[in-house]
């Protein structure tokens, strides 16, 4: 199967205010595999993610050049409709962050404020998110009790599937695991292996076993800047840069 | 005792402990007693005829229905105004305004407002309401004068109540690719709902125990109607009270205690409201 | 790369524009009120930007209401030092604008009345407060927080009316009379207990929260060295919220500057320059009382009194209300 470019980024550089945080990043994401992002703390790796959904617009003093390419066009391009981009690039977060809502409402945020009203639609995209997060058998018969009531891996699941409710073609997700016991853990990586059969996925990790386990392509941050991209086996098995070798190695980090 | 204790600085400890557990005593005591002492006298006058009586130069026939009835009014008519003002002068600060001098000094002049003396909210209902805008006596100019005083601390509670909110919300929002004013309506203020509407009822029935502003702007204090229309002229419960207790005869004591029983009453329960609806939703976020 | 500030002034401001003088203001000011970001996470479809326009309105409201009060203040003093000069106002001592033709316009007892109430309830409320709050932070267990809060907050909810009549029909005759027989019905003692009560849950709470707000880490510390809780409650963390801790005693006496439905029940209508407490007083909010109660006419003399008197209670309050915003300003960008 020929690989294809799901979002090309050229040139990025990221500044807050005075502080430059990525530095001349140039890495494709290929379609439905998983691409990680690897690195020690503050290398750059969320913030990079961040700039996939353009999430960075909502922090103070924020500066981008460079182009990020998705389906062939820049997204930092003067006429993107941002609504648009984030119900195409979907994004989880480090902590499971369901609103206080019920379990249905949860789900069905999305397609409501896309203007989905109609009560049929809504439980058809709720039913098939939920399965798509591997949570239907979970939660079918408490679909109206709180999206909090449930445990701290169903709560991620149920964020991945509020993700899933507005159909993306991208899933962003930023450590989606790193609140979760194993067991939790174990449950979402195998869910990000059935979800990149539909999904392109990009995830920030700070575990580079769970890199190895679940992604394709790893790509490793140092310091804002992108010290290597390759097949994640090459990178665990014959990484060409001594530093990524080091930290892999767990000499640093 | 001090021989008996090993270490000095151990007796130093548990000795603050008794004085400071006696200082919350104190404030508890006091409590107990205010209480002990207005119902205690004011249950020998309290009985459905107090409510539903006019007031009365006769201490055995003074009533409380025209403050009851005068109450009801005002607060009626503020829960609409402070609500919608409080909310979204609240929601504007935190979520809205940029940050900069001008931003600045409106927080600032809130702060300072939440701390005007009552008074001078009345002199300012008197002055503007009452005579400027020819709104007279009525129960319009009272509620408008308690909503102003009110308000400052229904923003700030429900400032509070907005910052409370985790940004992991605001962001998963953002991420599905709502806007502002969706992510405020759908996600922010249906999550602080329950501490806006707590702060916003203990800063009603603050309004409720007012006094001082209202008799500036001129509330009546021996009244024999209820209010039937919103420009009527009025009195309120708390002005009853007062005017009971500077009434020389000494059984007015007695009328003074069964009306601060009635506002006490209707305080505990509002107050008792909003410690339910803390605890109730506190749980969840 | 953007440029949202332009985006904005272009759309918002272009109506404006027509009148040149005046609008450059009016632009400005709006200029300041609106995010340019929040601008353009409106936008998308750009359809909710009328919401930002709403909420500046109400905003708008808390302004005018100081204005108001500014301007209600002033053009009716305005209309009392026409007659009665300033130095006469704030340095005679003798208060008696009502009875003809004796009348003097000293504001002295009047402050000073206010100031010995204050004081007295500053005595009461604020060591009793601290302690009271050390007790909550430090010491006190969450279940024991968990009634006593609650039980401080209906302290907090009792009408200022209540505690006067408590002032006038329990505190002094059962309380103060015992021991001081000679103390009269009105007095400034039982109205300062009233007040210091009054305050009081104020004060334990700001001061609870200035506590809570030095970060756990420094008590951590503290007790790892060996300290005693007291130890760690006078050296470390008192000392560490005392700005805040200060802001809120300020705030209450501010609070008891102003209060005046106890003090028209319970401190009497007497303006007198006295050292005892156990006289008759009038504050100034006593006299406004006063006056309101009376029948006097619009326009007259001594209806611009209480405006002055009003004015000057209004400066008062608000020099301390701003001194104590700004320390507490101060102090929490140091915990953050």
């Amino acid at each position: 199967m020929a690989e294809i470019n799901k979002i090309e980024v050229k040139d990025l550089d990221f500044y807050y205010d005075e502080f430059q945080a990525l530095q001349d990043i140039n890495l494709e994401i290929k379609e439905n595999k998983v691409t990680a992002l690897i690195g020690p703390s503050g290398c750059g790796k969320s913030t990079f993610l961040r700039t996939l959904n353009r999430m960075n617009d909502l922090i103070e003093g924020n500066r981008v050049e460079g182009k990020v390419i998705f389906d062939g066009e820049d997204i930092y391009n003067k006429d993107t409709d941002v609504v648009e981009l984030r119900k195409k690039v979907g994004m989880v977060f480090q902590q499971p962050n369901p609103f206080p809502k019920s379990i249905f409402d949860n789900v069905a945020y999305g397609p409501r404020i896309h203007g989905i009203k109609k009560k049929g639609e809504l439980n058809e995209i709720v039913e098939r998110s939920l399965k798509g997060a591997a949570l239907w058998d979970d939660v079918k018969d408490r679909l109206h009790e709180s999206g909090l009531s449930i445990s701290g891996g169903q709560q991620q699941r149920l964020c991945i599937a509020r993700a899933l409710a507005v159909k993306p073609e991208v899933l962003l997700m930023d450590e989606p695991a790193s609140a979760l016991d194993p067991v939790a853990t174990a449950k979402i990586e195998e869910l990000i292996d059935i979800l990149k059969q539909d999904y392109t996925i990009v995830i920030v990790t700070h575990s580079m076993q769970q890199a190895a386990r679940v992604s394709d392509n790893t790509a490793f941050f140092l310091m804002g800047v992108l010290v290597e991209f390759d097949k994640t086996e090459r990178i665990f098995e014959n990484p060409s840069d001594q530093r990524t070798e080091d930290y892999i190695t767990g000499r640093f980090g | 005792m001090l021989l008996l204790m090993k270490n000095k600085r151990m007796f130093i400890d548990k000795f603050f402990r008794y004085v400071f557990l006696g200082f919350i005593g104190v404030a508890l005591l006091i409590l107990a007693v205010l209480l002990y002492d207005v119902f205690s006298a004011g249950i020998k006058m309290l009985d459905w005829d107090f409510l539903t009586r006019f007031d009365s130069r006769f201490p055995e026939k003074a009533g409380i229905k025209a403050g009851l009835f005068g109450t009801l009014y005002i607060i009626a008519l503020m829960i609409p105004i402070t609500f919608i003002v409080g909310i979204s002068t609240a929601l504007y600060l935190e979520e809205y305004a940029p940050k900069n001098m001008l931003t600045n000094f409106i927080r600032l002049n809130i702060a300072n407002l939440a701390g005007v003396p009552s008074i001078i909210y009345g002199m300012l209902g008197l002055g503007i309401l009452v005579r400027t805008l020819a709104l007279g006596r009525s129960v319009l100019a009272g509620s408008l004068t308690l909503s102003l005083l009110v308000l400052p601390v229904i923003i700030v509670s429900a400032q509070e109540a907005i910052k409370s909110v985790p940004a992991s919300l605001r962001n998963a929002s953002y991420a599905m690719g709502a806007n502002h004013w969706q992510t405020e309506s759908k996600v922010v203020i249906p999550t602080a709902l329950p501490s806006i509407i707590t702060g916003f009822i203990l800063a009603i029935s603050r309004a409720i125990g007012e006094t001082a502003p209202l008799i500036m702007m001129g509330a009546l204090t021996f009244v024999m109607f209820t209010p039937e229309h919103i420009m009527d002229s009025f009195t309120v419960m708390p002005i009853q009270i007062f005017n009971w207790t500077s009434l020389p005869k000494k059984e007015f004591e007695l009328v003074a205690a069964a009306g601060s029983s009635v506002l006490l009453t209707v305080l505990f329960i509002l107050n008792g409201l909003a410690t339910f609806i803390r605890y109730h939703y506190s749980s969840k976020y | 790369m953007y440029n949202w500030g332009d985006l904005m002034k272009t759309s918002i401001l272009d109506n404006t524009e027509k009148e040149k003088s005046k609008a450059s203001i009016f632009k400005r000011i709006f200029y300041h009120l609106f995010d340019e970001k929040i601008r353009y996470m409106s936008s998308g479809n750009n359809k909710n930007i009328w919401v930002n326009y709403l909420l500046i309105l109400t905003t708008a409201i808390t302004l005018f209401t100081t204005v108001g009060i500014i301007f209600i203040l002033l053009s009716n003093s305005y209309h009392f030092f026409k007659e009665i000069s300033f130095i006469d106002f704030f340095t005679g001592t003798v208060w008696n604008p009502l009875i003809k033709p004796n009348t003097a316009y000293g504001v002295i007892p009047l402050v000073a009345g206010t100031l010995m109430v204050t004081l007295g309830a500053a005595l009461i409320a604020i060591p009793i407060g601290l302690g009271s709050a050390i007790y909550l932070t430090e010491y006190a267990s969450p279940k024991f927080k968990k009634i006593v809060k609650p039980v401080m907050e209906i302290l907090a909810g009792v009408p200022t009316v209540v505690y006067g009549y408590f002032a006038l029909t329990f505190i002094t005759p059962r309380i103060l009379k015992p021991i001081f027989p000679n103390i009269m019905t009105f007095n400034a003692l039982s109205a300062s207990i009233a007040v210091g009560i009054m305050i009081l849950p104020m004060v334990v709470s700001l001061s609870e929260d200035a506590i809570n707000a030095v970060p756990s880490k420094i008590r951590s510390a503290a007790y790892a060295m060996g300290s005693t809780r007291f130890e760690v409650a006078s050296r470390v963390m008192v000392p560490a919220a005392l700005s805040g801790i200060g802001s809120s005693f300020i705030l209450a006496i501010s609070r008891a500057i102003g209060e005046t439905m106890i003090v028209a029940i319970a401190a009497g209508m007497r303006p007198q320059l006295t050292a005892s407490f156990l006289k008759p007083i009038q504050t100034m909010t006593g006299y406004i009382v006063q006056v309101s109660l009376g029948d006097t006419p619009v326009g007259s003399l001594d209806y611009y009194t209480i405006f002055a008197v009003g004015l000057l209670l209004f400066l008062m309050t608000l020099s301390l209300n701003v001194i104590s915003y700004f320390i507490l300003k101060r102090y929490r960008e140091v915990y953050q």
